[in-house]
């Protein structure tokens, strides 16, 4: 049988959703139980993402539930709760120069309900900072972002900066944003190019050996 | 305004709008040949609009951001601060170029007029952006949930006590002031202006006639060259823009992520708002002169495919931008709806309009299959991609544009453009563009 609290994020009901958490502290549920039923429901949202039921609205809507639950349950966890096991590690940010995030940041919601470890470098991040988070964070993957036509130029200035830090080899780099096409991945010397989240994601799944 | 416009039918201010934008007042053309060419390119363009024949061939209107800047030589902020630049940059382009329109040197914005009002819904070039790039908009909630109630009840008042102040440091004082319409007979005029003396407001007073000057000198400069480029043939392409009223909130007042929540944590107040802005959208299309280009620019954003449901399209999106729409038509103008990004799914919605009265604008949408299902309501126009002038080759960009004149200027209602404004591009690239309309997009 379909857990209430799952229903009620996976349907869009946010009231519905915080009283049940509210509901599940005051009895003493455990606080890992309470997040492992909003992964389940994040999943959800995922499919329907992926099937065309969801779009944006509902990613950001559950995305801000997700972000309420974990600040409701956070005073109840003794210990860090973030042990899912995880496919891969992927570095991901808006390109130097542009300043859009809406697209990176649904790319990382699908990553992360996918069950990947994002290292998010925020927006306008210069080529330098990749390289930095490519050594000390290790990702297999990394995604680049940009909505500008001045973004394509930065893109491939940052998988030179990679490849002149002597990196290029032990990532796969992948673009993504509003014009981004096979000209401009060609141009910027990345791996591939996704026209949407979903494709970030079945990149970053055959990168890493996942299924 | 003209006398008796109100009376007019929409058909007959739109005619009287084309008669003004073929032979527009004051335009001395500087030779038969340019005047001749001026008519062609308006002709050529109304023709593709109403649908009612065929022109002589595809017009050809690529958008420019700031390559012209980039195309003269310039940085996007030189053109931003110096206006001999700007009128030097745009003019080059169009001479060198010849589309069917005068590339529009709105791009170029002033910037000291920016630093005057502290603005802060963009960053521009040296103010938060590098002196190479274009401006950008800055993300942010301009307007709160619980001042909703605020902008259905008195917009304007909402826009000047609370909207311009958190959108320009220079008039925070705004937000001291009392509602205008509290002005109500004799006692409470004094109490209700008496702010105005306050010395912060006083130097925000300062500020908004510094500002003004500014603009208008920036304007009248941009004025006399787009004049000139009239009387070397090339027409005006738009008149002014106007938005779709779910944007003006998305956009504008509350960004992004809050407006998509509202559609769930308040519908009702969204809706009720939306049909509140949907006047003030008509207004803003339709103001300024009765003369001119009746071009109405729409730049459509959150309703493309992806950024919501069919339904939710249906629900908060479409009708409102329909009202718009009608209510432009209304005023014998036309709208041009720049759809960024796709419309795959929005086709047969959008198509509930009344012929040859709008153009829409493409940016990736399929554009045969546009063609297909909005072809005989609408004009089409696109949608050459930015990444093929920037990265592609000119034969990459010919074999394009050939497929593009074949597909969607089959029988007329079309236009070839790009798929949105080229910042930096090849100008092989554009010349191919332009010279294939030219070439194989003669009607015969």
């Amino acid at each position: 049988m379909p857990n209430q609290l799952v229903e009620a994020i996976a349907n869009m009901r946010e009231d519905e959703a915080f009283r049940l958490v509210e509901e599940m502290i005051e009895r003493g549920e455990d606080a890992a139980r309470i997040l492992e039923l909003c992964q389940e429901a994040m999943s959800i949202v995922g499919q329907r993402f992926e099937s065309g039921s969801y779009f944006l609205p509902e990613l950001i809507m559950s995305g801000e539930m997700l972000k309420r639950i974990s600040e409701l349950v956070k005073p109840q966890m003794a210990a860090k709760v973030e042990d899912r096991k995880r496919l891969g590690k992927v570095v991901i940010g808006t390109v130097r120069g542009d300043i859009h995030d809406i697209g990176k940041d649904i790319v990382t919601f699908m990553l992360d309900v996918n069950g990947f470890e994002v290292r998010d470098l925020g927006i306008d991040v210069p080529e330098e900072r990749f390289v930095e988070a490519i050594r000390d964070f290790q990702p297999q993957v990394v995604g680049m972002s940009g909505l500008l036509t001045l973004a394509y130029d930065s893109m491939k200035a940052t998988v030179e900066a990679i490849s002149a830090a002597g990196l290029r080899d032990r990532v796969k780099i992948m673009i993504g944003g509003g014009g981004i096409d096979d000209t401009v991945r060609e141009y910027t010397g990345a791996d591939a190019f996704g026209s949407d989240a979903l494709a970030a994601v079945t990149l970053s799944k055959r990168w890493v050996g996942a299924n | 305004m003209e006398e008796n416009w109100q009376k007019l039918s929409p058909e007959e201010k739109f005619e009287k709008r084309l008669a003004s934008w073929l032979s527009p007042e004051g335009v001395e053309f500087v030779s038969k040949e340019a005047e001749a060419a001026y008519k062609g390119r308006v002709t050529r363009i109304v023709d593709a609009i109403q649908l009612k024949k065929t022109p002589d061939r595809v017009p050809v209107i690529p958008h420019v951001g700031f390559y012209p800047a980039y195309y003269a030589g310039f940085t996007p902020q030189e053109v931003m601060y110096d206006p001999d630049k700007a009128v030097a940059a745009w003019t080059k382009c169009v001479l060198d170029f010849e589309p069917d329109v005068k590339f529009s040197v709105n791009s170029a914005l002033p910037g000291k007029v920016l630093e005057i009002l502290d603005y802060r819904l963009y960053n521009w070039p040296g103010h938060g952006v590098s002196p190479n790039h274009g401006y950008q908009y800055v993300e942010g909630q301009y307007m709160k949930a619980e001042d909703y109630d605020a902008l259905i009840q008195d917009p304007t008042d909402f826009w000047m006590r609370t909207y311009l102040p958190r959108i320009m440091g220079s008039l925070q004082p705004f937000a001291l002031l009392s509602p205008l319409t509290n002005v109500v007979e004799i006692p409470m005029t004094p109490p209700n202006i008496s702010r105005y003396g306050l010395p912060e407001m006083q130097a925000a007073l300062e500020k908004l006639a510094e500002a003004g000057r500014e603009a208008l000198k920036w304007q009248r400069r941009l004025a006399e060259a787009d004049k000139k480029l009239e009387e070397l043939g090339f027409p005006r392409a738009s008149r002014g823009m106007s938005k779709a009223p779910f944007d003006v909130i998305g956009d504008t007042l509350r960004g992004t992520r809050e407006v998509m929540l509202d559609m769930f944590r308040r519908p009702g107040k969204l809706l009720e708002a939306i049909e509140r802005v949907v006047p003030m959208m008509i207004r803003l299309g339709a103001s300024g002169p009765t003369t001119g280009s009746p071009i109405v620019m729409m730049p459509l954003h959150k309703g493309a495919d992806g950024f919501m449901s069919d339904e939710q399209f249906r629900t908060f999106y479409w009708p409102s931008l329909r009202q718009v729409i009608l209510g432009l038509i209304e005023e014998g103008l036309v709208p041009e709806l720049f759809a960024e990004g796709r419309y795959n799914t929005r086709l047969e919605v959008i198509r509930d309009l009344p012929k040859g009265k709008t153009i829409w604008h493409f940016d990736q949408t399929d554009i045969a299959r546009a063609k297909e299902i909005l072809g005989d309501v609408a004009c089409i126009k696109g949608n050459v991609p930015l990444t093929l002038m920037q990265a592609g080759t000119p034969e990459a960009v010919t074999s394009y544009c050939r497929q593009l004149i074949a597909t969607a200027g089959k029988g007329g209602g079309f236009i070839l453009a790009t798929g949105a404004g080229i910042e930096q591009g090849k100008a092989e690239n554009l010349r191919a563009m332009i010279q294939c309309a030219k070439e194989y997009g003669v009607y015969r």
